[in-house]
């Protein structure tokens, strides 16, 4: 586990006391990390998980929940979404997501989640636990918190609050002005397009040189202090990964050879062509973070099935894989990008380890999220069945062995309209 | 002598009635009539006989479905797929334009939509002003000419739209000032300019009537000049073309309801209408169908109060409920949003597949022809190798009037072909290109 993680963490004994401690038995478990345990059972005792098996002695005052016919997994993780930074996308007053300026990796989004977002609740109505809350402007965005769905402050919340810089690789006819996805270049001529293109990423180059420059002058000695510049620090060190959202084979190739040049842990984000340059990613063991797998094919003449069938051949080819939602309203959907994929061709439990453990793993907390484990945090969902179906129910959710309220929004007028007369 | 025998049969098969087909041995989900284990007979494009004893005909096709599932084509009552352009909105009233002037049977969406076992839809106008274009349904019959698509005495239907996107172009800073403002800017005066087109209607159709009267008196008249414009309005007021009327909040809807009582037509779906669970009541009471997302919500303003119960709840206040998707990725998986009506709400599987089936039919007037496993209708049908309210569900096979227009095992075993075929098309155009020089230096005028 890494430090900054640790950081956090240590405010976490704090909170807990009786309430985050609990037995839950007589379910089906499902670890992840290993094979199922039917009528198994969890210990939880301040928030940590300090025991997992067939049988489970409930300690004197520790609360027992009975699951018969339940089945218990581990919160599942969206690996790319803009909630708590974003609220209703077409009004800019709700969103905080994009910053001015192409070069911001000072940014932090942890510091702009609002706790009190519509979204928080009603995405964790669904299972999940964990999002990597993403920041989209510019080139080098920001830095993306792995935040838990539940706390009174963005603080309370924050699991990593530097899980990964973000840098939208350059694209020629760069449309895309911010978030994820990529818009057509518009009326650019094709020779501007490509020389504003190039000039970008020499200025990619530059910074990250500029970089590795304020790096060797500090290690010489005292330097004024550049905010950009200090933060860049952990990316130059390799302690923090890099999301390199690239999208098409020539940005991913172009990604790749970025990636190798300035020696950074680059996670690559909607690559939607990674399936062009497998063998690469697997040599330079670089994760993706796939998604939506319920997308268009990229090209006309592209398979109709190739965005579903893409996870599981990159899995084949060796590749680490999680999903993300690439949204807010829809990050709740996330199990049923797995479930997509896993129907075209990814095996079931990888499927099921692209929502939990890969994205733990890959987001640096593989020690503390992402399977039912002893020593581990545990965010747990209750549920009637495959948590990947859409027809399967949320019954209970523990964040860090709390017990999460599901009541949402959406919840709340269903049922006050369903009273009208 | 024998040849041209041959010859002669050869020329005349098109001619002749296709043999029939039976689909063999699958989970039929009929939709309106149940479910079974057993064979669906297809005659002439026509469901034949649907039952758990079927006899093979000789010389059918078969289609061997042992334990996968057969349901209903999905229909798909809100697209704007297989269509050149969207929308006209340079002006707040653009009924005299007709979709149907602007169809691409080329359109890769037709082919993907059918790989998710869409086989009608209702490729419309776009929402941009209050008064749209008319549009009508169409099969995705994947290789046919534009006149291929369409559903032959399919009635047209007029898209109307409320709210935000209407009113958008009101307000000049949205677009940088560069374009000049269009009224309306408000939810007033969005319900203006349906008021006043017709009135206008209602003047031009009472001349005309005049015309037409003082002929019959045997008199002499001049003909009323032709107005296009509201043709089809004089259209849904007397009950000829169909109305689905683009709506987001609960005020509007309401709004639109009772604008159309007043003029005595009927709005026959209410599109999108994410706030329909406030106001189902008023929608049942109006007879007005609803097309709706199954969860898309919070991606503009007035979708803030949009839930996923919507389907669910407006169903069970007695609303015509069908999901549609607006969208070419959406409509490839319409049985998992589907599935969500279960999720949200709890309607049963049965009330789950109508809404992407027989309801949006009724809503486009084609449910004596579309949308459930009958004998008589269409033989459209979807064959999934699982449950279709799955997620793990995927389509095997899909077949229009009795045709199979998409083969899942077909189009896996082609791509090796398609991909060679494809490169070389490209070297190809390499080498016209080579020839050419370079782009730029020739350019028609």
């Amino acid at each position: 586990m890494r430090k900054v993680a640790l950081a956090l963490l240590a405010s976490l004994p704090l909170a807990a006391g009786p309430e985050d401690s609990v037995l839950l038995r007589g379910g089906t478990v499902h670890p992840v990390s290993g094979p199922e345990i039917p009528n198994g059972a969890v210990l939880v005792r301040d928030g940590k998980i300090v025991e997992v098996g067939a049988k489970v002695a409930a300690p004197r005052g520790v609360r027992v929940v009975e699951l018969k016919g339940l089945h218990l997994y581990p919160g599942l993780i969206d690996s790319a979404t803009e909630i708590g930074l974003s609220e209703i996308g077409s009004v800019r007053e709700t969103t905080d997501a994009y910053e001015i300026g192409d070069f911001n990796p000072q940014l932090r989004a942890l510091i702009a989640v609002n706790p009190a977002s519509e979204h928080i609740p009603v995405t964790r109505a669904n299972g999940i636990t964990s999002v990597m809350s993403t920041p989209g402007g510019g080139v080098i965005c920001g830095q993306a918190a792995l935040i838990h769905l539940d706390g009174w402050t963005w603080q309370e919340m924050g699991v990593v609050a530097s899980a990964a810089m973000v840098l939208r690789f350059p694209i020629i006819g760069a449309g895309r002005s911010r978030g994820f996805e990529e818009t057509p270049g518009g009326r650019t001529p094709f020779a501007e397009a490509r020389r504003n293109y190039e000039r970008r990423l020499r200025e990619l180059d530059e910074f990250f040189e500029r970089a590795r420059r304020y790096q060797k002058a500090k290690a010489a000695g005292p330097v004024e202090k550049d905010l950009k510049m200090e933060a860049m620090l952990p990316v130059l060190e390799k302690k923090l990964p890099v999301v390199v959202v690239a999208q098409r084979e020539r940005a991913l190739r172009e990604a790749l050879k970025f990636a190798q040049k300035h020696q950074i842990r680059a996670v690559l984000a909607q690559a939607d062509e990674a399936w062009k340059v497998a063998a690469e990613l697997k040599a330079q063991n670089i994760p993706v973070i796939l998604g939506p797998t319920l997308r268009l094919p990229l090209h006309e003449d592209d398979p109709y099935d190739k965005p579903v069938t893409q996870p599981g051949e990159l899995h084949k080819a060796g590749v680490k894989i999680a999903f993300g939602s690439f949204s807010t309203s829809f990050s709740r959907n996330l199990p049923y990008q797995a479930a997509n994929a896993v129907a075209y061709g990814l095996p079931y439990e990888e499927g099921l380890k692209a929502v939990t453990l890969n994205a733990a793993e890959i987001w640096g907390v593989g020690e503390l999220l992402g399977s039912i484990q002893k020593g581990k945090l545990a965010d747990l969902i209750v549920t009637d069945g495959d948590p990947l179906e859409t027809r399967t129910q949320i019954k209970q959710m523990y964040i860090g062995g709390r017990a999460v309220d599901l009541d949402n929004k959406h919840l709340r007028l269903y049922k006050k309209y369903e009273g009208r007369q | 002598m024998k040849p041209r025998w041959i010859l002669l049969l050869a020329a005349a098969a098109p001619l002749m009635a296709a043999p029939p087909v039976v689909v063999r041995n699958a989970n039929v989900l009929t939709v309106t009539k149940g479910r079974f284990v057993g064979s669906i007979l297809i005659r002439d494009g026509k469901i034949a006989e649907a039952g758990e004893k079927i006899r093979t005909p000789e010389g059918a096709q078969v289609i061997d479905a042992s334990g996968q599932y057969v349901m209903p084509g999905i229909i798909d009552n809100h697209s704007h797929i297989a269509a050149e352009s969207t929308n006209e909105g340079s002006v707040s009233v653009s009924s005299m334009v007709d979709i149907r002037d602007v169809l691409n049977p080329e359109d890769i969406a037709i082919y993907r939509a059918l790989a998710g076992g869409v086989t009608t839809i209702l490729t419309t106008h776009g929402s941009a002003n209050a008064i749209g274009g008319v549009c009508s349904a169409l099969k995705m019959r994947w290789g046919k000419d534009a006149a291929g698509l369409m559903v032959d005495g399919s009635a047209p239907v007029l898209k109307m739209a409320l709210g935000e996107n209407p009113k958008r172009r009101g307000g000049a800073t949205q677009f940088g000032g560069n374009i000049t403002p269009r009224y309306p800017a408000t939810r007033m005066g969005v319900e203006d300019v349906i008021r006043e087109a017709f009135t206008e209607a209602q003047a031009y159709r009472q001349t005309r009537r005049d015309y037409e009267a003082k002929l019959k008196r045997g008199e002499k008249a001049a003909a009323p000049r032709r107005d296009i414009r509201l043709d089809p309005l004089v259209e849904v007021l007397e009950g000829r073309c169909l109305v689905h009327v683009h709506a987001y909040r609960a005020d509007e809807t309401l709004m639109m309801l009772r604008l159309a009582q007043e003029f005595g037509f009927r709005v026959h779906a209410l599109i999108h209408v994410l706030e329909g669970y406030k106001v189902a009541k008023e929608i049942a009471a109006h007879n007005a169908g609803a097309t709706t997302f199954s969860d898309w919500w919070a991606y503009k303003m007035e979708a803030a109060d949009a839930i996923p119960y919507n389907a669910a709840l407006m169903h069970r206040k007695g609303v015509l409920v069908a999901l549609n998707s607006d969208s070419p990725e959406l409509m490839r998986h319409l049985n998992q949003e589907a599935a969500k009506a279960i999720k949200y709400g709890g309607v049963t599987e049965d009330e789950a597949l109508a809404m992407i089936t027989i309801n949006p039919a009724r809503q486009i007037g084609l449910d004596q022809r579309v949308g459930s496993i009958e004998p008589g209708k269409d033989a459209d049908l979807v064959i999934y190798d699982k449950h279709p309210l799955s997620n793990y569900a995927k389509v095997q096979k899909v077949l229009i009037e009795g045709e199979v227009y998409f083969d899942r095992d077909r189009d896996v075993s082609q791509r090796e072909e398609r991909e060679s075929r494809r490169k070389a098309l490209v070297e190809k155009a390499k080498e016209q290109q080579k020839k050419a020089g370079p782009p730029g230096t020739r350019r028609p005028s």
